[in-house]
Order: structure tokens, then C-alpha cells, then sequence
């Protein structure tokens, strides 16, 4: 009994390690699990990914950077919501970044990065991203993946068909989705019609320091305008947007604004808008919108309101604005490399529309008309269609081109990315996706240069994909190989939030000018301290300012005494190791703040109003060297109108008393 | 006993040849141990340390250059070293005696390195336990803090 017992398991065993083996070459079954996928992304301990993707993190208002093929997360940058982790919106200085018209705004919805270009390709300059819910730009420095300035956007709301840029980076656009009144006035929702505005923002960035600026604002009728591309090669100096709601509808949309059998796709001449604002064109309206410029120089951030901006009004620039219609509710609105091939996602229509830029300026030009709206030329559908993609799926959503002439879109309904031929026309692939996706992402995807290795589809709804974590589940990115004639899916990974877009490009344009330190003797906050003599606590009524350094393992001064319950108490503390990688931590016990995480040669404030009588630590909240656990230091916290005279020692010895 | 023997036999025949299917690692893997010879006792005044200072002259002692050396010294070392006392590093008074200018500028640009290598370097880090600092300065910089350097001594 024993024996056959024993030769059973034997054999058991034996099967075992024969299937597991034999099931490792069978990759067509398990699909991403073939041994080809998974070295496709492995990218070995202490190697550099290929590319960075920026996918944003949509209600986490973030933008997180990942590297691919890995999929490995390698920071969340703070741009539109607060995060107690960097200090971003907790710390003095970078407060001013989340001020708007509403006052401070915590958070924001972020939904479509865009990088910088130069001549129609990626320069990895800068990322733009839009807050969709207060509408604002932020732009990312790309020397320090960090928010480098804000600009809120006047008379709109819903900021959607943004932040993308044109061929020189001349501008970032930022598209109104709800059309509201113009200007904002207390009338009844149901005069909607006629009445409501949407605003197409252009804003300029300077090329030399990337100073972003309004403008104009071209008024346009009030239908929601989804997204937009710029054209480029032939089409540069115009610009395309989707729309829909052109019923013009203020209540119960998925019906009311689901009528029409097209809708359009805006194209706007903003080379002719320019030209006519340039000459004087324009009028220049009151309003009131917050501009926010972070600076490496003084660490710190300034909001400055203004007060007007010029608004253009289609009908005084004829010739620059026509409507190209486009079945139905178009979401994805994107222009191959080549400049030539408008593409409509009718997100409920039964094909992909293709336009054509030479057919739609020859009908310009032979004034080939289909009525109009609110003064705007209709172009007539026929004369300036190239071609459509017929059957392609359900709920066309985004598209985005390899380079190499062929197109891919993602089907939210059908969940599935389709490949296709730009001139032909025809399905050459499709993959499902896991599942619902919203947008993909091939790096430069978005202008004249793609770089056609992969393509990054963003789902909305992951299921079954990963093990549950309650009721809410992550949202995912799913990487697949586009270098053959059929996409292969490699691999899919949790993301931050929801990613509504992406934006990559390979990392040798960026990575040689990561910053590394900030230069100590270049810091011009206004309360750094230089050196450790220069350390200091100064009382000024009630509020006490503290000039705090820190160093592997010390903060100096780190006694201090003299502090009463009811000061506000300011600790300006600056990190003075000028290598890489040490970024030092402080946290203080009772503060309703965060820590603050801070910079080789950086300077960071926090504010700690202390309530109660006692000797209270701080300490490092960083990792930092062996002796981390050191870093530590205490405040005398005395009843208010106590006679203790402000003291601050190391080791002692008063500070800056040599 | 024997079946215990064939059924192990023929697991490890499986294995391996699953194994051997598997891709040939065409890369390193990683850094291979190497077997580091103790280092004997070096004179530390003849020692010249690890990093780009490999030969250095001094002259005269150049107050203008002391005073620069000073300055910098304040904002990107005074943290940690103190003249005439112990702190977070050795006190520097009379170190210019101690140890080679070569070695004190290669310890400043150099230190990751340093510690991990140089046997005075590594013993001081064994005594103070944090380690060197590096503040990223250019070697004209840690010239001039070595001019300064020059100026301390000990008291008598």
C-alpha cells in the first residue's frame, strides 16, 4: 500500500513538472504570459527604461511618470491637488500655486499631457496638462519634473479639449467642454441657447523661458468642444476640435445632445487669428484669472491676478473659423504625421471619419457650403471627406499613428484597439483590452515624428485583471508591441488614479538634463540660510522665524527656546548637501501641515502653531544615513507672555557665535 | 529506497532540461565579487588618497585665496567640522600636518570612493560613523579650502 502510495505521488510529481514545463512554449494561449512578452519589458535591476510616459492621473489631479517597456512607477508629480508627501500646497511656497479666481483650490481633475515640440517633433522641454474642473494649464519643467506654473482659464468650465501644443510650441490651447454664459451673469439655465458661450483659449509660451500667457479667446457657439489637435507639416497654423451637444442642449445630454446625425469638428485658422489680434484685432475684456510661477531661483511660488484678456469674436475674423461635420458626438479628433488626415471618433457612430486638409481648403476656397452656424461656414461632408473606416468597432474614442502609415484607435464599447491604413482604410488588426479603454498613447504619437515601438492603452475598467481590493480597483495601463503587422499584448499595470491620456518620448531626449542638485549658492529665498553660522530665531510680535539648516544627521539650531503658545511659528529650513540623492525630511509634532521633503540646496517653509505648553520634537522624515534616527531636535514651548528669552543652540553653542 | 533515488533522478533531469529551454542570459548579471587584499599600514603623509588629485605643489601661503577658501568653507563644510573641535567629522586644525594636500583635496571631491577605499578614509569612517559628505565642489574650489586648510593650526 505504502509503495503504491508512493508511486502515485511520484507520478503526480512527475506530471506536474512535465506540464508546467511543456505549458511555457505554448505563448498563443496565455497570450502576455508567453516568455517572448515577458522579455519584451523585462528591463534588468539597474537598467534604464527606454521611454518615460506621463499618464495622467485624472481625479488624482497628478501626472505620474513611468518608464517603459517596465511599466515601473517612478514618481507622482504634484501639478493640480495638494500632496502631503512632497509638501506641495502644504508648504508656504508652493501655496500660491493652487490660487485661482476661487481662492485656493486643492484639487483639480487632470486629463491630457502634451510635451513641448520643436518643428512638429518632441523636445522634451516641458509637459503641459490641463485641470478640467477649475480650468487651468499647468506646465511641468522637464530639468525638474516639477509644476513650474499654473495659468487659470477665463469664461470656461469643463477645460477638456486641452493642453496641446502646436508644432513650435508657439501655443498650448485650452478648449472649453461646457459652454457657460458669456460673460458669467445670474439668467435662467433653460435661455441656454444662443446665450452660452464656449471659449477656444490660445495661449502663448515664450520660447526662451516657456512663460505661459493668454492670448486671446475666440467666443465660439455654445456646444461643447471634447477634444482637439493641432494640424501640422501642411496644415500647421490651424487647429482642430471636436464637438458635440451642437443641439445645444442644457439638460438630460446622453438624449438631448445624442440627436443630431453630425455633429463637427472646428477648424480654426489661428495663424489668420493671430495675424488679425497682432493688427489690433480684438476686443479687450474684464476679467479675473490667476497666473502662478513657481521659481528654482527662490524656491518659491507667486500668484498673480489679471484682469483682462482679449476676446475674439468669429464673425469679425471671416475665413478663419469653418465647421467640418462629423458623425456623431466625436470624441478623438487627431491629425496624422503627415498633416493631411483630420480624424473623427464618432464616439456613437458606425465608422471612423477621415478628412481630408487638402479637400477641406479646396472647398474653402470653391465655397463649398452646407449653410452655417452662428455665422460659421458649414463645409459640405462630401467634398472634404478622404475616407472612412468602416465597421471598425464600437465607440470610437482616440487615435494616434506609428509613423510608419498606419492608425490605431481604441473602442471603448468593444473594448479593443483596432489597427488600420491611412489611405485605404482598412482593418489590418485588432486586439481586445482589458477593459473599456479610453485613450492610447504612442510616444510622439502626437506629431510629425512618432516613435512606433508601442502603444500604451488606458482602461477604464480593470474587473478581474488584478486581486480585488474592496469595492474600488485600480485603473490600468496595458502595453502592446506594434512593430509587427499584428499588435502583441505585453503587459498591463495598475496605474494613479485615472489616466485619461499619455504623453511619451524616449528618455535619452530628457534624461542627460535631469537636474540633480540646486546649487546653494544660486538659492535666493528669502529666508535661506547659507551656513550654519547664518542660523538664527527671530521674534517679530507673535510670529517667531525660524533660520534652520539641515545636514547628514543634524538640523541647526536644533534647541531652541523662547516660544510661546499662540505664536505662529515659521521654520524656513534649508537642506545644504549639495550631492544627489539627499534630500532631507522635518516634521513637527502637532503641525497641521505636512512634512516638508526637501532638496539638496533648497529652501522649504512650514508654519506650526503650537498649542500647548511643553518641549516638543521634530525630526527627519527622510531616510538620510546611518545616523537618520539622530536627526532630531526639540522646541520650548512657553505660556504666552513668558519671560524665556529666544534661544537657539547646536550642541550648546549658540548659533553664528564663533 | 531505490524508487526514492529514480523519482528524484528523473525531477532533476526535468528541471534542468526545462531549465536549459529557458533564454541564455547574454548580460553579466551584476558586479562579481572580487577579493579585496588588505591594505598594510600606509604612512598617512605619504598617502595621496583616491580621485583626481594625482600631484599638487604648494607655495606661499596665498591669503587672498585663504580668504575664499574661508568663505566657502562656511557654507559648504562649517556644518559639519569645526576647527579646534570634535563634531560631526574630525576637527581640521593642523590636518595640512596629518594628511597629504593630494589626500584632503581627493577626500572633498571624492568621498564615496574614499570611504569605501582609501584605509585612512575607511578608518575614519569606522570612528565617526557618518560618512563624508559630498558637496559637489569644483577642484578649485577644494583647492582654496585647502589654503585655508593650511592656516589652522593646532593650539599650542
Amino acid at each position: 500500500m505504502k509503495t503504491i502510495f508512493k508511486t502515485l505521488l511520484a507520478f503526480t510529481i512527475v506530471s506536474t513538472v512535465l506540464s508546467s514545463c511543456g505549458n511555457g512554449g505554448d505563448k498563443g494561449k496565455h497570450g502576455a504570459l508567453s516568455g517572448s512578452a515577458a522579455e519584451k519589458v523585462y528591463v534588468a535591476p539597474g537598467e534604464h527604461d527606454e521611454f518615460y510616459a506621463f499618464v495622467s492621473g485624472g481625479f488624482s489631479g497628478q501626472l505620474a511618470v513611468y518608464g517603459l517597456p517596465s511599466g515601473r512607477l517612478f514618481k507622482v508629480i504634484p501639478v493640480f491637488s495638494v500632496d502631503a508627501e512632497k509638501a506641495y500646497g502644504f508648504n508656504e511656497e508652493t501655496k500660491p500655486m493652487l490660487n485661482t479666481s476661487h481662492g485656493f483650490i486643492p484639487w483639480d481633475d487632470s486629463h491630457h499631457p502634451d510635451i513641448s515640440q520643436t518643428a512638429g517633433e518632441l523636445d522634451g522641454r516641458y509637459v503641459f496638462i490641463n485641470g478640467n474642473n477649475t480650468p487651468r494649464i499647468a506646465k511641468i519643467d522637464l530639468t525638474t519634473f516639477e509644476t513650474a506654473e499654473i495659468i487659470e482659464i477665463p469664461n470656461s468650465a469643463g477645460n477638456h479639449s486641452s493642453s496641446f501644443v502646436t508644432e513650435n510650441t508657439e501655443y498650448v490651447v485650452a478648449g472649453t467642454r461646457f459652454s457657460v454664459p458669456y460673460p458669467q451673469r445670474d439668467m435662467p439655465i433653460k435661455e441656454y441657447k444662443g446665450n452660452f458661450k464656449g471659449a477656444l483659449t490660445f495661449i502663448s509660451v515664450d520660447p526662451k523661458d516657456g512663460a505661459m500667457d493668454i492670448k486671446f479667446q475666440i467666443m465660439m457657439p455654445g456646444f461643447n468642444y471634447d477634444l482637439s489637435h493641432p494640424g501640422r507639416g501642411k496644415s500647421h497654423g490651424w487647429f482642430f476640435f471636436t464637438t458635440y451637444n451642437t443641439e445645444e442642449a442644457n439638460s438630460l445630454l446622453e438624449v438631448n445632445a445624442s440627436q443630431n446625425d453630425k455633429d463637427f469638428i472646428a477648424a480654426i485658422n489661428w495663424k489668420k487669428i493671430e495675424e488679425y489680434v497682432n493688427n489690433g484685432g480684438g476686443t479687450k475684456a474684464p476679467t479675473n484669472y490667476a497666473h502662478n510661477v513657481y521659481s528654482d531661483e527662490t524656491h518659491s511660488a507667486t500668484s498673480t491676478m489679471k484682469k483682462e484678456v482679449l476676446i475674439v469674436n468669429p464673425a469679425d475674423v471671416p475665413g478663419a473659423i469653418y465647421f467640418l461635420p462629423t458623425p456623431k458626438s466625436p470624441h478623438g479628433c487627431d491629425v496624422d504625421p503627415s498633416g493631411e488626415y483630420i480624424i473623427g471618433n464618432g464616439k456613437l457612430a458606425a465608422e471612423l471619419t477621415a478628412h481630408s486638409f487638402t479637400k477641406m481648403l479646396a472647398a474653402i476656397e470653391g465655397k463649398k457650403f452646407d449653410g452655417e452656424a452662428y455665422g460659421i461656414p458649414i463645409l459640405k461632408y462630401e467634398e472634404i471627406l478622404a475616407g472612412a473606416v468602416k465597421q471598425p468597432g464600437l465607440g470610437p474614442l482616440h487615435t494616434e499613428f506609428d509613423g510608419k502609415g498606419y492608425a490605431y484607435t481604441t473602442f471603448f464599447i468593444s473594448s479593443e484597439v483596432v489597427k488600420w491604413k491611412l489611405g485605404t482604410w482598412e482593418v489590418v488588426d485588432r486586439k481586445p483590452t482589458y477593459y473599456s479603454p479610453g485613450h492610447l498613447m504612442i510616444p510622439g504619437g502626437n506629431s510629425r515624428k512618432p516613435f512606433g515601438k508601442y502603444t500604451l492603452v488606458m482602461n477604464k475598467i480593470t474587473k478581474d485583471r488584478y486581486l480585488p481590493t474592496g469595492p474600488e480597483v485600480t485603473q490600468s495601463a496595458q502595453l502592446y508591441d506594434i512593430t509587427g503587422d499584428k499588435m502583441e499584448l505585453l503587459s498591463d499595470f495598475p496605474t494613479i488614479g485615472e489616466p485619461h491620456y499619455a504623453a511619451g518620448i524616449p528618455a535619452e531626449l530628457i534624461k542627460e538634463r535631469s537636474k540633480k542638485i540646486f546649487k546653494l549658492e544660486e538659492n535666493k529665498h528669502k529666508y535661506v540660510t547659507k551656513s550654519e553660522a547664518e542660523g538664527k530665531v527671530v521674534r517679530n510680535g507673535n510670529e517667531v522665524h525660524i533660520y534652520m539648516t539641515m545636514i547628514r544627521s543634524h538640523f541647526s539650531p536644533d534647541n531652541i527656546e523662547g516660544v510661546q503658545v499662540g505664536d505662529k511659528v515659521y521654520f524656513h529650513v534649508t537642506n545644504l548637501e549639495q550631492d544627489y540623492d539627499v534630500p532631507h525630511g522635518i516634521s513637527m509634532i502637532g503641525a497641521q501641515t505636512s512634512e516638508l521633503l526637501i532638496m539638496p540646496g533648497q529652501t522649504e517653509t512650514f508654519v506650526w502653531e503650537p498649542k500647548q505648553v511643553g518641549v516638543w520634537p521634530f525630526y527627519c522624515t527622510d531616510f538620510c544615513s546611518a545616523l537618520h534616527q539622530e536627526m532630531q531636535g526639540y522646541v520650548r514651548v512657553s505660556p504666552k507672555g513668558s519671560n524665556v528669552p529666544i534661544t537657539f543652540t547646536l550642541d550648546g553653542d549658540t548659533i553664528g557665535a564663533e | 529506497m531505490k524508487l526514492k533515488v529514480f523519482v528524484f533522478t528523473v525531477i532533476m533531469a526535468l528541471v534542468v532540461s526545462c531549465g536549459s529551454d529557458g533564454k541564455k542570459d547574454d548580460k553579466a548579471t551584476g558586479p562579481q565579487e572580487e577579493t579585496k587584499e588588505e591594505v598594510a599600514e600606509v604612512d598617512p603623509m605619504k598617502d595621496k588618497g583616491i580621485g583626481p588629485i594625482k600631484s599638487i605643489t604648494l607655495g606661499e601661503i596665498d591669503q587672498a585665496m585663504v580668504d575664499q577658501g574661508h568663505e566657502l568653507f562656511k557654507s559648504k563644510c562649517s556644518a559639519c567640522h569645526k576647527e579646534d573641535k570634535r563634531f560631526v567629522g574630525p576637527a581640521l586644525a593642523g590636518v595640512t600636518e596629518r594628511r597629504t594636500p593630494e589626500w584632503i583635496m581627493n577626500m572633498i571631491l571624492n568621498p564615496e570612493v574614499m570611504v569605501a577605499e582609501n584605509a585612512t578614509a575607511k578608518q575614519l569612517l569606522a570612528e565617526y560613523l557618518s560618512p563624508m559628505a559630498n558637496q559637489s565642489l569644483t577642484e578649485q574650489e577644494a583647492r582654496l579650502i585647502l589654503e585655508y586648510f593650511r592656516t589652522l593650526k593646532v593650539a599650542e
